[in-house]
């Protein structure tokens, strides 16, 4: 743990040596200035304070002393202040790196890699352990400038009196040791109690979320005595680590204090036989309780040390996800509706259990095909390698003739394949946007008209133009909510103001009533010249298409009309009667 | 400053209505009131400095008759922290006398004085090791048993509001009154208010020592810190500003990797990769640049007590040069005010890096206190009668109802339900159907009028019979993250195994058991997500079947079920309803053709009522809506 702590500290100062270097700068300053002012006071002491009670000192001397007190505490607090600012800067700085490394993965890696991991750990990656991994950087300078106190000290000390020094000498490692030690018996009970805080949280998150059911049920005294048993557990494991700060926070603070009266007993007696001055004496106690706290501070680091390493390590998970592969040699997709063809398409999420096998398709160009079959058939993993967003483990896809996996990019998502999705997800942006999102880098020239012809298409003009604010009406947390059948159409306007021409609807009309769904699907084939794949549920949706791909376990079983199916296979039509019954 | 007493004056009123309200008062009489209650309890943001010091008090004085806790033995403890404070003045006293007497006295070097004073000051240190740490010990065990006496309360306290304070939007500031805000408290506990209570006691300890040494020096001290305060707050005022701007920065970042995330595939099908990196970008250096302006203040803010210090030192050093003797002072009382000078340094500088600490715990302590005084709106009768058993009838007249600061979501809805009937309620989302199915299992009572179930005004029936007799099987189907068995159990403490498998082979429903993994024993996740939203309702019908109610209340998913659980369900209900009154709502059409009579809702009022014939026949807004229902599911 030690030398991969080493490695991250080292990792984040190679990132962004210049702040980091000028926070060490400061921090030696303070260190520096932090001696000086001890010997400044022994000085003072011995030519100002005792002299002055003697006889007279002169004028000059007492404000030059005075004034060597400020101008060291001065630069003091100058150290003090560049080495918070700039370690702060060093770490603020490498957080910003790492989540710019992050941001670029997150937008390079294929599809399959977020759907492999939930919102909420991609997110805790980006927030809490950049956050974490970065922050153990910040005592870094301080611990630096902390132990070239102890040296300058101990320089200081023995240039006083080498016996002094002795009392220093058993002091610091004593210091250290009893640091180290309690840092080790806290380390366990302190992860217990972040254990239990999770169990407590979890407790309160599932009892409040399902409070419908703790009051149908009269559950709350049952609720409020598990929470209680849980948040018992969580005080004692407090308590516990209360108790071992109680036994040594004390000690620690005793420690110098017994070493101030060891050095004042010595100290005494060599003031009297003349071998130190007052002054000296006064220097080195200065000295001592200058260094009553910085242990501590290299304690936190090596407490943060292990937290910033684990946080790192996931990090380093996430950026060593290999991005999505480009086609080295793009080929241009030619024009008009494109012809599809899918053969032995296979594809596995979890091994040994096929989502798609052995599955072909062929729909030729500027056909309207319906895709129909149970849930869990694979239509989605379908829809999803037709539109060239993952690609099969076994097979290939040819859209237009030439292999997806060949096709540029650009070509592709431009004005090539648009899918549109079961959730309509939206940005939060005003509709406009929404609608004409991307479209700036297929054409600069994106027009007023070909946004609302999208929208008209889409038959969500009508609802955009009755909203006071028109097309530049913002949606999302702070805009409107936008009921489920108006978010599916903006996002279906989205997918057509690039005039695809192949088009999926993966179930992309579910929530839009099946009047403006017809009206929708009679706009597309009137205004675009384009190959379309509509997954249904609906026998209204499935009665407009040109043909049925009738799908189950991962294959296309069928082919052919609605009725020829209806009359040819039982399974479509047990399935399209119960679809019947279906929801409204 | 005038807006915060008027605060603090409007709250300490609020507590003296509550005691008033909790006990009898009528629901119209509390409006003004809770308004302002809910006021201070859905305030989330943290109060600016001054609104925190002068309401501080208010919370503390709140808070310590909240957790009586905080009391026991509080006395003793103070006394051990302050002896704890108080020895670590021992040092500089120390190095006073054996400078004066032991070293520096004309009678020259006293050996045996030194080893004798320096042998007493050990035993004070260790003696004064030993109290810390029983005073320490004290008072986070005093601490812990309060904050665990707090967020059980908040909890049960949350738990005993009615459904229309548990609105989604309000769930997460409900659970983060129970977990974080009580977290701070609880790091306020382990650090903030021992440093306080030690720290403080130090400062005032030492400027009365200070004091008997010399005042003239101690004047000249305090004046030369006088510059701090001031200095200090309005640095603290910027920075409290600048880690709100660090915080809204973070946030909207976090909200751009939320949109880059959760879009991921839109991203990927419409090539929006360069824009979704230009913006978070940008986001990510709007964050940067907000926390170095923080990092601005927090630098500059520490060394300030150290500078000041530093002028004080130099004042003493020339003050006691010039003017010494005639104040009556020698060596060892000007060194040793030096090194009390240097002690007053570390507290002083300590308390500035816990006050940002201390004001989050009292803005949390205070929020979590504002929970407490949300009136628990519906009241359990003391001696509540006993609902009978079989099939209840339902009669409910005039009632209206509004989520607190909304709109009427309910107007004057009266409707009779014969025993054993079988009703649908249908309507657009929004349309009050819910709400009126909550009022049926008082999961919150009408703003006016009456629920009468098998006769007895809701208010009036004891919970338990309530619960037993009336079960509503939600939309979402919630089950909490045990087995199947444990879930269903919940509704019957005694239930055994066998009478819950009983209960699942009379729904019809044994071969949906046999086909899980481990059968009753199945976990079933978080929320219940293992299973479907079918299946989870298929639990909850188990639940209702076990407990044998006269009236059920089903609210149905609305998402799509797949085929085959679906006509488990159709058929587990037709079960669980027999010889029952069922209230469903309904979002399929073959459940309003199947119900003895339909209610059709919009706009909070019950705008038909018939039977499925009737209305469609009558041309209404059922007959509309059975239109689009059709269309949807039979043009093939």
């Amino acid at each position: 743990m030690w030398r991969r702590g080493v490695a991250t500290l080292r990792r984040f100062i190679v990132a962004h040596p210049v702040p980091f270097t000028t926070s060490v700068i400061g921090s030696s300053v303070f260190a520096l200035t932090s001696v000086l002012g001890t010997i400044v006071l022994g000085r003072v002491t011995d030519r100002i304070i005792i002299p002055a009670f003697k006889g007279h000192v002169a004028s000059g001397t007492i404000w030059a002393g005075a004034i060597a007190i400020v101008v060291v505490a001065f630069i003091r607090s100058a150290g003090v202040i560049t080495r918070r600012y700039y370690a702060g800067m060093t770490a603020a700085a490498n957080m910003a790196t790492l989540r710019h490394q992050i941001a670029d993965r997150y937008l390079d890696v294929p599809l399959s890699f977020h759907r492999e991991h939930t919102t909420g750990t991609l997110l805790a990656h980006a927030d809490n352990d950049v956050m974490v991994a970065s922050e153990v950087i910040n005592p870094l300078p301080f611990s630096t400038g902390l132990m070239l106190l102890i040296v300058f000290s101990l320089i200081a000390l023995f240039a006083i009196d080498p016996l002094l020094t002795l009392v220093g000498l058993v002091l610091f490692p004593a210091m250290f040791a009893l640091n180290r030690f309690y840092t080790r018996r806290v380390e366990l009970p302190a992860q217990t109690v972040q254990e239990r805080v999770g169990d407590v949280s979890a407790i309160t998150h599932e009892s409040f979320e399902g409070v419908m059911v703790v009051k149908t049920l009269g559950r709350q005294d049952a609720e409020v005595q598990r929470l209680g048993r849980a948040a018992d557990q969580l005080r004692v494991a407090r308590v516990r680590v209360g108790a071992l700060r109680a036994l040594f926070e004390p000690t620690l603070d005793a420690l110098p204090n017994l070493a101030i009266i060891v050095l004042l007993a010595v100290g005494g007696w060599r003031v009297s036989t003349g071998a130190v001055s007052p002054g000296d004496l006064v220097q080195a106690m200065a000295l001592f309780t200058l260094l009553a706290f910085p242990m501590r501070v290299v304690g936190f680091l090596l407490e943060e040390m292990p937290r910033s390493v684990v946080a790192l390590d996931r990090i380093d998970g996430v950026l060593a996800a290999s991005p999505e592969p480009v086609p080295t040699d793009p080929r241009p997709l030619p024009s008009g509706g494109l012809a599809v063809e899918a053969d032995g398409l296979g594809y596995e999420y979890v091994a040994g259990v096929p989502v798609l096998q052995d599955c072909d398709v062929r729909i030729a160009s500027g056909e309207v095909v319906a895709l129909v079959g149970p849930t869990g058939c694979g239509k989605t993993t379908l829809c999803e390698l037709l539109a060239g967003l993952d690609r099969p483990e076994r097979g290939v896809v040819r859209v237009g003739g030439i292999d997806l996996t060949a096709v540029a990019r650009r070509d592709l998502r431009s004005s090539g394949v648009a899918l549109v999705f079961q959730e309509s997800f939206l940005f939060t942006d005003s509709i406009a946007n929404n609608i004409t999102i991307g479209t700036e880098t297929i054409a600069t020239d994106v027009t007023d008209a070909a946004m609302r012809w999208a929208a008209r298409i889409a038959q969500v003009a009508g609802f955009v133009d009755s909203l006071p604010a028109g097309y530049d009406t913002s949606i999302g947390e702070r805009g409107v909510t936008v009921s489920g059948g108006q978010r599916q159409r903006i996002a279906l306007a989205r997918a057509l103001i690039r005039r695809p021409r192949f088009l999926l609807l993966d179930d992309a009309t579910s929530a839009v009533d099946a009047t403006v769904e017809a009206r929708i699907l009679h706009g597309l084939r009137d205004e675009l010249d384009m190959t379309t794949l509509i997954v249904a549920h609906r026998v209204s949706t499935i009665a407009l298409a040109d043909r049925v791909l009738f799908m189950q376990e991962g294959r296309i079983v069928a082919t052919g009309t609605h009725t020829e199916l209806l009359a040819t296979n039982r399974d479509y039509e047990t399935m399209v009667r119960a679809y019947e019954q279906e929801v409204a | 400053m005038a807006r915060t007493d008027d605060d603090t004056r409007n709250e300490t009123a609020h507590g003296a209505a509550h005691d008033v309200v909790a006990d009898s008062a009528p629901a119209q009489a509390r409006d003004e009131f809770t308004e302002r209650v809910f006021a201070a309890f859905e305030d989330d943001d943290v109060t600016p400095a001054g609104g925190v010091a002068s309401g501080a008090l208010h919370v503390l004085r709140r808070g310590l008759a909240t957790s009586p806790e905080l009391r026991v033995g509080l006395k003793a403890t103070i006394v051990f922290a302050i002896v704890a404070a108080l020895g670590k003045l021992a040092i500089p006293i120390l190095i006073q006398v054996i400078l004066d007497r032991g070293v520096l006295d004309a009678g020259g070097f006293r050996a045996e004085f030194v080893l004798l004073t320096c042998l007493g000051a050990v035993v004070i240190t260790i003696g004064v090791l030993f109290v810390s740490r029983v005073a320490y010990y004290r008072l986070v065990r005093a601490a812990e048993q309060a904050l665990w006496g707090l967020r059980v309360r908040v909890f049960d306290h949350i738990h005993r509001l009615s459904m229309a304070e548990h609105t989604t939007t309000r769930r997460g500031v409900f659970v983060s009154r129970v977990t974080s805000d009580i977290e701070t408290l609880a790091r306020f506990v382990q650090w903030g208010m021992i440093s306080w209570l030690v720290n403080g006691t130090l400062i005032i300890g030492t400027l009365v020592v200070t004091f008997v040494y010399s005042w003239q020096l101690t004047l000249i001290t305090l004046v030369a810190y006088l510059p701090v305060p001031p200095l200090f707050r309005a640095f603290q005022r910027r920075q409290l500003q600048a880690y709100d701007e660090e915080r809204t920065r973070i946030g909207d970042m976090i909200a751009e990797f939320s949109e880059t995330v959760s879009g991921a595939a839109v991203i990927r099908a419409y090539g929006l990769q360069d824009r979704a990196r230009v913006r978070l970008r940008d986001r990510i250096d709007g964050a940067y640049r907000a926390r170095l302006r923080a990092a601005r203040y927090f630098a500059a803010m520490f060394p300030l007590g150290d500078f000041f210090g530093a002028i004080a030192l130099a004042a003493i050093v020339v003050a006691s040069a010039h003017y010494g003797r005639g104040w009556g002072l020698d060596v060892g009382k000007v060194v040793a005010f030096m090194f009390l000078i240097n002690l007053l340094l570390s507290p002083i500088g300590e308390l500035s890096e816990i006050l940002d600490q201390t004001q989050t715990a009292i803005s949390g302590w205070r929020k979590v206190l504002a929970v407490l005084d949300v009136p628990i709106d519906v009241a359990e009768p003391a001696d509540g009668v006993q609902l009978e058993r079989g099939a209840l009838a339902v009669e409910v007249s005039h009632i209206d109802f509004a989520y607190r600061g909304d709109a009427p979501v309910l107007h004057d809805v009266s409707v009779d339900i014969a025993a054993g009937a079988h009703v649908a309620v249908v309507g657009e989302t929004g349309s009050g159907k819910s709400t009126f199915a909550k009022l049926l299992c008082r999961l919150a009572d009408p703003t006016e009028g009456q629920v009468l179930i098998g006769d007895r005004d809701l208010r009036d029936v004891d919970p338990a019979s309530r619960r037993r007799a009336i079960r509503m099987v939600p939309q979402d189907g919630f089950l909490f993250d045990a087995t199947i068995a444990e879930n269903v159990r919940m509704a019957e403490a005694t239930a055994t195994d066998d009478d819950i498998e009983r209960a699942f082979a009379r729904l019809g429903l044994d071969w949906w058991l046999m086909r899980l993994p481990d059968g009753l024993a199945t976990m079933v996740g978080e929320r219940g997500e293992s299973l479907s939203v079918g299946e989870r309702q298929l639990v909850a019908l188990a639940r209702a079947e076990l407990g044998d109610p006269g009236l059920l209340v089903l609210d149905e998913a609305t998402s799509a079920v797949d085929a085959e659980t679906e006509r488990a369900l159709a058929d587990a209900l037709a079960r669980v309803s027999r010889g029952r009154t069922t209230i469903s709502i309904a979002h399929r059409l073959s459940t309003a053709e199947h119900a003895d009579r339909v209610l059709v809702f919009d706009a909070g009022r019950i705008v038909e009522a018939g039977t499925h014939e009737q209305l469609v026949a009558a041309g209404g807004a059922y007959a509309r809506l059975h239109t689009s229902w059709t269309a949807n599911t039979r043009t093939g």
